[in-house]
């Protein structure tokens, strides 16, 4: 098989980008998108040229690096799958193929199709998780999870972190990435304790970062590659009134997330 | 000269940590703000010790290479964890996950560690469920079960088919709450690059920030490496891109002994190669041996589809050879004899590398559905990329490499032959012998992040006297010049053709063939003379676009690269002075008539320890392996 590919360079978060057109031949069905682009790659460096900056690791779907935008769909055609896990067999041969980086204002380029992710960690950092220290949990069976609701919340924790969903976004929001480790952590009774000032936490951290609301147009479902499901927005949504109906009050942070630099 | 003192406490197997933990010395807390430090790497057991040590109080640093603390490769474990909580009423105790650890790494192993690991393991449950770690559970609400290669009682704790990722993001969960504390400072994407050592004590690293690529010197009171296992020196394994030996192989150049690192495990259930552009194998969970079935065709030549050969025309060869623990046995076991099938000729699939993994049987006994809430992402995984329908149709599998067992040595309290240097999880020896059984890698890593290391690193810091050293410290400044003139190497030479990963893929195929599932003299020797020569084209050769000080890709692999390519010797020179098949380091001399491994317990029980020396053949030393509680048996799972 054979491919046109239109590719996103930059050099830098500050330089101007533009597309670049390759050609990929000797194609194997068989091969994944990104080996695809290793083979592009390994001729650019033989030839001395600055291989096409991409970001992958695991490459069998479950880390959240990969993160390209495949003919305007974050992870490319298929659904309910990353990009490293998308297949040259899933295109028609001799077509041509543009490929972009996420974007999103949080999400600022650092080089071709590589992006900053950290806004989501620092959103998680301002209350996705549960206090507690190590040692001293009681026994695991102490509280009764009924396999229903387990298996809900593990629909919910599902969630690999790669920011398709604010890519997929006109208005890039991360309500679906919030939703998801509200929803894991408000389902299970280890989480209840902290619920209502988690999901304020994290709105406001959200917004801070400079993520947009939710239109409820679902295009974050249509390219989550774990399936997770808008529903645990309408759950946010629940859980961020509940915590307002009982007045909970977050300090307002002005001074930027500390404990982290590149 | 390096001395290897395992450190073990005196007394009864069951009272060792106890008495451990009691006579070691505490920081108080006061003091405890003042001390500083670092951790590399974010898996499993890198997030919990920075998450429990910023608890305690200390100042953290913590690295990782990654975007972000969350995507460590302990992300991709699968099958589950162990632990030794006997809810099922199985027969399971502590004293049985501590036997079939010790037995599956086929008693190359310290008794005491791995007696605290199984001691710890139920401990581990408790915290990952407070931490809100959704496990699999029953319809009354309790925890759920399954068990897993290589043992006979139900022990195995999971999350579907993501045990690793809901583990790792409880961890992940717990450093962001320390972060958001300030007690650990979160450096992503920044790579170790060397230790710094000042009078014989790690005092703190080297690293490069992956965006800017700004080298600079970071110093602490202690430095914990976390950084994970080096299988993909073999180029194909089933291991992220990323991972690799860089932290542990120049901690090793700085005096760190590494230990036994020819032995590395080759699971034998990952998605056979098809083509030279591969990247990576992929494994499908070991889970799935509950209750697949593999088989090959009784005649090689036999060229029909699997499902029109009738049962009596297929060998159902681990069943034939180990009926006692049939399609179970652990993985070294399993990955031999499918290599073995195929080597012989009966193969299926491109190349003959391949056997059948089926499920047809369970699911005419069970149903679908229950084949498919057990596996359906699997299954799904093996139809995006082979384009087959395994409920349809038997899987094809094949061995590939997976997890290194040998790393840098460390004592009972988890710290290298470098005092203040701490490793944990993969990147250490300790726990799994020559053999690691399945979903006890999850369990060592949480065991020593959470639990273990906070204890024993209290003790070095409350004991030892750390003089406060700057950042422009001569040693830092002579280990900011080494990686300087390293980086620099690689970056010179313009007109040059070869790319690194050429490099890689022609290591890894002499490691593949002579230091993989077996080994012999003739083949060891063979790529002892190989890899030297390789390497030299590599500096000659090897070309990397770009500058160093920026974002560059392909220089961080070619680092990486570099060092596998030094690394490879040490694995040859260990696997050729190891004169006994043990566990996953299978010599072909040493072996039974109908082919099973022979150990050698008079010559052998020991942990090989290899210290580096200059421009010289790295120099032996040996930790014998006294089992005053269990008596070594030949390991028939026959």
């Amino acid at each position: 098989m054979k491919f046109t590919l239109r590719i996103w360079r930059q050099g830098g978060p500050n330089e101007r980008g533009g597309f670049v057109t390759y050609l990929a031949d000797e194609v194997s069905p068989d091969m994944s998108f990104l080996e695809m682009l290793d083979a592009l790659n390994q001729r650019l460096i033989a030839a001395g040229e600055e291989p096409v900056a991409f970001e992958h690791d695991c490459r069998e779907g479950i880390c959240g690096s990969c993160s390209l935008v495949i003919d305007g769909v974050p992870h490319g055609p298929d659904r309910g799958v990353t990009t490293c896990q998308l297949y040259m067999r899933r295109f028609a041969d001799e077509k041509t193929i543009t490929i972009e980086p996420w974007r999103a204002k949080a999400f600022p380029i650092i080089k071709d199709l590589v992006v900053d992710r950290r806004a989501l960690d620092r959103i998680m950092q301002a209350g996705g998780y549960i206090s507690v220290n190590t040692g001293g949990a009681v026994d695991g069976n102490t509280l009764l999870i009924g396999k229903d609701e387990a298996e809900t919340a593990m629909d919910a924790a599902s969630c690999i972190g790669c920011g398709a969903c604010v890519a997929a976004c006109k208005n890039a929001s991360a309500m679906l990435f919030v939703a998801a480790k509200v929803s894991h952590l408000a389902m299970l009774p280890q989480g209840k304790p902290e619920r209502t000032r988690r999901v304020m936490a994290m709105v406001q951290a959200m917004e801070r970062e400079g993520f947009g609301s939710c239109g409820n147009q679902y295009e974050c479902e249509a390219v989550c590659p774990k399936h997770v499901s808008v529903r645990f927005i309408a759950m946010l949504n629940r859980e961020y009134l509940r915590s307002g109906i009982l007045g909970t009050k977050i300090p307002a942070r002005s001074d930027p997330p500390h404990g982290e630099s590149y | 000269m390096i001395m290897l003192d395992p450190n073990v406490p005196a007394g009864p197997l069951e009272m060792k940590w106890d008495r451990r933990r009691f006579s070691g010395h505490l920081v108080s807390p006061a003091n405890k703000r003042r001390i500083k430090i670092i951790v590399v790497g974010t898996g499993l057991a890198g997030a919990s010790a920075a998450s429990t040590l910023g608890q305690l109080g200390y100042q953290v640093e913590c690295f990782c290479f990654h975007d972000s603390p969350r995507r460590a490769h302990s992300i991709a474990a699968q099958g589950g964890i162990n632990a030794a909580k006997n809810y099922q009423d199985d027969g399971d105790s502590v004293a049985r996950l501590f036997y079939d650890t010790i037995k599956g790494g086929d008693f190359r192993s310290r008794e005491a560690n791995v007696y605290r690991l199984a001691q710890i393991s139920t401990q581990i449950i408790d915290q990952c469920v407070a931490l809100g770690v959704p496990f699999a559970r029953e319809y009354g609400g309790q925890l759920a079960n399954r068990s897993f290669g290589g043992v006979q009682v139900s022990r195995t704790f999971y999350c579907r088919g993501q045990t690793g990722q809901q583990l790792l993001l409880g961890a992940y969960s717990a450093l962001c709450w320390q972060i958001e504390r300030g007690q650990v400072t979160m450096r992503p994407r920044t790579e170790m690059l060397d230790v710094i050592v000042v009078d014989g004590h790690a005092r703190g690293i080297v690293v490069r920030d992956l965006v800017t690529g700004r080298l600079s010197a970071h110093t602490a009171h202690a430095v914990v490496l976390a950084t994970g296992g080096y299988s993909n020196v073999y180029y194909l394994s089933t291991n992220a891109s990323g991972c690799n030996v860089t932290a542990t192989y120049r901690a090793w150049k700085q005096g760190a002994a590494f230990a036994n690192p020819s032995f590395t495990q080759i699971h034998p259930t990952a998605i056979p190669p098809v083509g030279a552009h591969q990247a990576k194998l992929t494994l499908m969970s070991e889970s799935l041996r509950n209750d697949g079935r593999l088989w090959v065709p009784v005649s090689p030549s036999d060229r029909r589809p699997p499902n029109e050969i009738p049962p009596s025309e297929r060998d159902y060869f681990l069943e034939r050879r180990y009926p006692r623990f049939g399609n179970l046995v652990p993985r070294d076991v399993a990955s031999r004899a499918v290599k073995a099938i195929c080597d012989e000729g009966y193969g299926v699939g491109p190349g003959g590398q391949g056997v059948y993994l089926d499920f047809s049987d369970v699911i005419w006994q069970q149903g679908i559905d229950v084949v498919r809430e057990r596996y359906g992402n699997l299954f799904e995984m093996y139809e995006r990329i082979t384009g087959e329908n395994a409920y349809e149709v038997p899987m094809r599998i094949y061995p590939a490499p997976h997890y290194t067992m040998g790393g840098l040595w460390v004592d009972y309290n988890l710290m290298s032959t470098i005092p203040g240097l701490f490793v944990v999880g993969e990147a250490n020896f300790a726990d799994h012998g020559a053999n690691r059984l399945g979903a006890s890698s999850l369990m060592q890593g949480l065991a020593d992040g959470y639990f273990i290391l906070p204890y024993t690193i209290g003790h070095y810091l409350a004991t030892v006297d750390s003089p406060p050293i700057t950042e422009d410290h001569s040693a830092s400044r002579a280990a900011l010049e080494r990686v300087e003139a390293r980086l620099k190497k690689l970056l010179q030479g313009k007109g040059r053709q070869r790319t690194a990963s050429s490099f890689h893929r022609a290591l890894g195929k002499i490691l593949w063939d002579h230091c993989g599932m077996s080994r012999c003299a003739a083949g060891l020797r063979g790529a002892l003379e190989a890899i030297p020569s390789l390497r030299e084209e590599f500096w000659r050769d090897v070309v990397v676009p770009g500058s160093g000080e920026a974002f560059n890709q392909e220089l961080e692999y070619a680092g990486r690269v570099a060092d596998f390519l030094e690394f490879a010797e040490l694995m040859c020179h260990d696997a050729l002075h190891r004169e006994e098949s043990c566990g996953a380091h299978f010599r072909e001399e040493y072996q039974t008539e109908e082919g099973e491994p022979r150990r050698d317990d008079e010559r052998f029980a020991y942990v090989a320890a290899w210290e580096y020396r200059e421009g010289e053949t790295p120099v032996l030393h040996k930790e014998p392996l006294n089992f005053e509680f269990v008596q070594p048996t030949t390991r028939s799972y026959q």
